[in-house]
């Protein structure tokens, strides 16, 4: 199943790119698991998926928890925690 | 209600005008939070900014007694003194109406995406959260 992934802030700078549309290998059916996917792929993506990097989540425009589960098209936002206002 | 994602500058006054006539209204709060010190780049996550918004102004209207609201938070380049994001709540009586702005100050401090990159001597950093302003959206929750 295919997502679209959006990178925002620091997480975009570090990835280099703004977004992309990836095929999930089987089993990757939440956020935490695509974090660690993403993680696994390397290059700049080990920097920006760190297991310490504080990172926050959104899926179709809505905020969640890691443990949130994917489905095909949705669109899937990592970033830093917000600093508006 | 009004909630706007934009990066013109805003007219307080011409906002506070343009709120309901609503003849109930008796109070009408407003908070403008601006550039401190540094020059910033604020972004944004087009789409969703919106919604976030406007799912804590129906927060703060399932809560307290709100007329009418306007929000608006700037983003793109800002220098110091700019004006960032405003909130302008109309209510029957003062207590409703402060304490909603309020509640949406700190509620899209910490709900809304939006990041602050900072053009410094030593050159350009992320923001980083406060973890005073998650206490700040907390202490909503009791």
């Amino acid at each position: 199943m295919k997502v679209k992934i959006l990178y925002f802030a620091s997480v975009r700078e570090k990835v280099g790119r703004d977004a992309e549309e990836i095929e999930l290998p089987a089993g990757i059916a939440t956020v935490a698991a695509l974090r660690t996917h993403l993680r696994t792929r390397g290059g700049t993506y080990e920097n920006a998926f760190a297991e310490k990097a504080l990172l926050r989540a959104a899926v179709n425009q809505d905020m969640v928890e890691p443990a949130a589960s994917l489905k095909a098209g949705d669109e899937v936002a990592f970033f830093p925690p917000v600093t508006g206002g | 209600m009004k909630v706007a994602v934009q990066k013109e500058a805003f007219d307080v006054g011409f906002e506070i005008r343009s709120i309901s006539q609503d003849k109930s209204i008796g109070a009408v709060a407003s908070f403008v939070g601006q550039v401190r010190d540094v020059a910033m780049t604020l972004e944004h996550y087009p789409g969703m900014t919106e919604k976030a918004l406007t799912a804590i102004v129906e927060e703060a209207k399932s809560r307290w007694n709100v007329i009418d609201c306007t929000v608006i938070h700037r983003y793109g380049e800002l220098q110091p003194t700019d004006p960032i994001v405003l909130v302008v709540v109309a209510s029957a009586h003062r207590g409703d109406a402060f304490a909603a702005c309020e509640f949406l100050m700190d509620y899209l401090k910490t709900r809304a995406p939006f990041w602050k990159k900072e053009q410094t001597a030593a050159g350009e950093r992320w923001v980083e959260a406060k973890s005073s302003d998650d206490r700040a959206a907390e202490r909503w929750k009791s």
